[in-house]
């Protein structure tokens, strides 16, 4: 190790790999994984997620976890996200391609997708 | 892309347990689901939660499972990590609480976790200790690299006076004052050496075990630390050789801080050096002991030898010594990053910081936990270790392994700090922390600890050597019912010349026990030697077992299970009984137990 910037590549390198362990960030994003959901596609949702936030830079403030039934099967696959002291947002039927979008105009710019969500 | 860790303790307490196999198991899983791109293993150190193991944490949600078994496994990776539902029965429930609160999985919402404040165990249990990048990660070495591009070696020795660091080995001596004495007596050294005390040989303490096997970079961090504040190049670790894991992490650490020049010539480009070698200890109780330990790193007999001289003047190798214990040495890069007034925020008034302690004996949460200086017993024990179990009673809690003493029930509410257990008579030690019920004879207690001075004591000085072994004599007297009164004031003298005359640490505090059970527990002593009864019930030769006959329903589960043959049947018929009832005779009775764990109805009493 020849200087403190070689250090501080390895830790910001690193940082995002054990972010996870740091307990919940300020926005928790819950994907529905039951038997449901998985059958209306829910894994490669919940990857999708993972990758957006992790690309864009938010894994220290989003957490991806999952879920079990929520109860609205039709409306597979179901994501909610929650977030301190606001409404939890339910969005329905997502795809990789919707969640991609969700991460870049809800998770980091703030507003919410209203033509994926439950009761637009 | 990795969306969730599954960590598995892979400290001692959950390797013995089975935590590889799991591991092995959990990987099998979750290639066979499919996950292997989603989800990452990590093998950490110790939780803390040792009593549970084999622990297993999966992030993001903390869900905490404990005794998880190889079987549990399929079930947490198909319904955990693939459908997202916890599996709640194996997971981690307070004492006393019946269900989970789904809502609150994450074990730092645990009772067992809530009043802790980890600085020495931070990483354990948090990363994974054989990959060097993820203490990176973890701030790991920035420490180091403040040190070295902002910091003079006084203004280092500085922080860590300010900051209040005592030794946390047992004596307590304030760790800059310790580096300051280093860095100044001999000023034209031409050699210093920075070492660590990792021979841990308290019975019941395995926190500095904990931190090499959970955090070993730490130590290596900390000693390069210590190296450039006294001036010295050169390290050493000596560790006991029963803790092959620790040795194997912390050579596996060694081996990466050199990889990425965190060890070795011109670090950060500053141009100090410094590196380090491990010394395998044999296990000798006395080498934990500052002179005997550099002794035996020398390759010479681990034995004492007389301060002064002082280890800052003439230590390893007649050189400049700084010698800490693993602990302290967890502690050091927290001060430097957080600064020292952040250390001294938390504590007592004359003991900063937190401690490790190693919770064990009579306790529901057996395991190692890290508290604030000034928690009391109480908060320890009844708290975060869950109480006693079988609904005892709290009789007294040993602490400072063989040279410390037991604090009894009444003392429970003692804000616990060095200066604090040494008026009650006891000390801080390494941490051990015993808790004992009503079931406990403090007499016995005594006994066993003097058992392993006597078998740990090297014998170069006589008051150790035949001292304790006269002490254990007169302790052995006393459990067999032969003592008398004199014996005992014979036995407290000898206790005070053993302290006042013994050549090192080991002896000086071998009398602890024993005097520490006479001023709290003196009755129980007098009820040995005057009334030949062991009120605890432990000491096998004042101990009778009898059958009441009244209660006696002539069932013979007694007499069947008795292994010595010394229970049979009478001619006796209890009132309201249809068989004869069955007695004991004494002189073959072994006073094993094995006939009061059978009777149904309670009609066998010891006393």
């Amino acid at each position: 190790m020849k200087s403190l910037a070689e250090l501080a590549a390895i830790r910001d390198k690193m940082k995002d790999k054990v972010v996870l362990r740091e307990g919940t960030g300020d926005i928790r994003v819950v994907v529905g994984m039951a038997t449901c959901g998985i059958a209306a596609g829910a894994r490669p949702v919940l990857n999708a997620f993972v990758e957006a936030i992790n690309d864009a830079d938010l894994s220290s403030k989003v957490t991806v976890t999952q879920t079990g039934c929520i109860g609205i099967c039709q409306y597979e696959p179901v994501v909610e996200i929650y977030e301190a002291d606001k409404e939890k947002v339910t969005y329905v039927k997502m795809t990789p391609e919707k969640a991609a979008e969700v991460v870049e105009k809800h998770l980091k710019g703030g507003k919410v997708v209203t033509d994926y969500i439950m009761n637009k | 892309m990795i969306r969730a860790h599954v960590l598995i303790c892979g400290g001692t307490g959950c390797t013995s347990s089975g935590s590889k196999a799991i591991q092995d198991a959990f990987a099998q899983q979750i290639e066979a689901n499919g996950l292997a791109e989603e989800i990452k293993i990590v093998q950490t150190g110790c939780f803390g939660l040792c009593a549970l193991g084999p622990v297993v944490i999966v992030y993001p949600d903390g869900t905490f499972y404990s005794r998880v078994t190889e079987d549990d496994v399929k079930e947490i990776v198909s319904e955990h990590l693939l459908k997202g539902r916890v599996v709640e029965h194996l997971v981690y429930k307070d004492a006393g609480e019946a269900t989970v609160d789904v809502e609150n999985l994450s074990l730092n919402d645990t009772a067992f976790y809530r009043s802790q404040k980890r600085v020495a165990l931070r990483n354990c249990g948090v990363i994974n200790p054989e990959n060097i990048e993820e203490y990176i990660a973890m701030d790991g070495y920035q420490a180091l690299g403040k040190v070295l591009t902002e910091m003079t070696p006084d203004e280092v020795i500085k922080e860590i006076l300010d900051s209040g660091l005592r030794g946390r080995g047992g004596g307590g001596f304030p760790t800059g004052k310790k580096w300051e004495l280093a860095r100044n007596l001999v000023p034209d050294a031409d050699q210093k050496y920075v070492a660590c005390n990792a021979d841990e040989g308290d019975p019941g303490a395995f926190m500095d075990r904990s931190v090499l096997e959970g955090d070993p970079h730490a130590l290596i961090e900390a000693m390069a630390i210590a190296g450039y504040a006294i001036g010295a190049n050169k390290g050493f670790v000596y560790v006991r050789a029963e803790y092959p894991i620790a040795v194997h992490r912390l050579n596996i650490a060694i081996k990466q801080a050199r990889e990425y020049g965190l060890l070795g010539k011109d670090i950060f480009g500053t141009g100090f050096d410094f590196d380090m070698e491990i010394r395998l200890g044999a296990g000798a109780f006395v080498c934990g002991e500052e002179t005997a330990l550099m002794t035996s790193i020398e390759g010479k007999r681990g034995e004492p030898r007389p301060r002064p001289p002082f280890p800052a003047a003439k230590g390893l190798f007649g050189k400049p010594t700084v010698l800490n214990n693993v602990e302290t040495y967890a502690n050091i890069p927290q001060i430097i990053l957080k600064g020292a007034d952040w250390f001294a925020s938390m504590g007592t008034e004359k003991s900063k910081g937190t401690k490790v302690f190693a919770l064990g004996g009579k306790i529901k949460n057996t395991g190692l936990v890290e508290v604030p200086m000034g928690t009391t017993l109480r908060q320890i024990i009844e708290e975060i270790g869950g109480g006693i179990p079988n609904g005892k009673k709290f009789k007294a809690a040993q602490t400072g392994g063989p040279s410390g003493g037991c604090i009894p029930a009444h003392l429970i509410d003692t804000p616990i700090d060095y200066d604090n257990l040494l008026a009650i008579g006891s000390m801080m030690g390494s941490g051990g922390l015993i808790v004992m019920d009503e079931d406990s004879c403090m007499v016995d207690i005594a006994k066993f600890f003097l058992e392993f001075t006597v078998d740990e004591s090297c014998g170069k000085c006589t008051p150790c050597r035949v001292g304790t072994k006269r002490l254990l004599e007169m302790l052995d007297k006393i459990t067999k019912g032969q003592a008398t009164m004199e014996d005992l004031d014979k036995m407290e003298e000898l206790c005070h010349y053993i302290k006042k005359n013994a050549l090192c640490g080991l002896g000086q505090t071998a009398p602890n026990p024993v005097l520490s059970t006479l001023r709290y527990f003196r009755d129980e002593y007098e009820a040995h030697i005057i009334d030949k009864k062991c009120p605890a019930g432990v000491c096998k030769d004042l101990l009778t077992y009898q059958i009441i006959k009244d209660k006696c329903f002539g069932c013979g589960m007694c007499a069947k299970a008795c292994p010595a043959g010394a229970i049979t049947k009478t001619d006796y018929v209890a009132p309201g009984k249809k068989l004869p009832a069955y007695e004991i005779d004494p002189d073959k009775c072994v006073k094993c137990g094995a006939c009061m764990g059978t009777c149904k109805f309670k009609a066998i009493i010891k006393g």
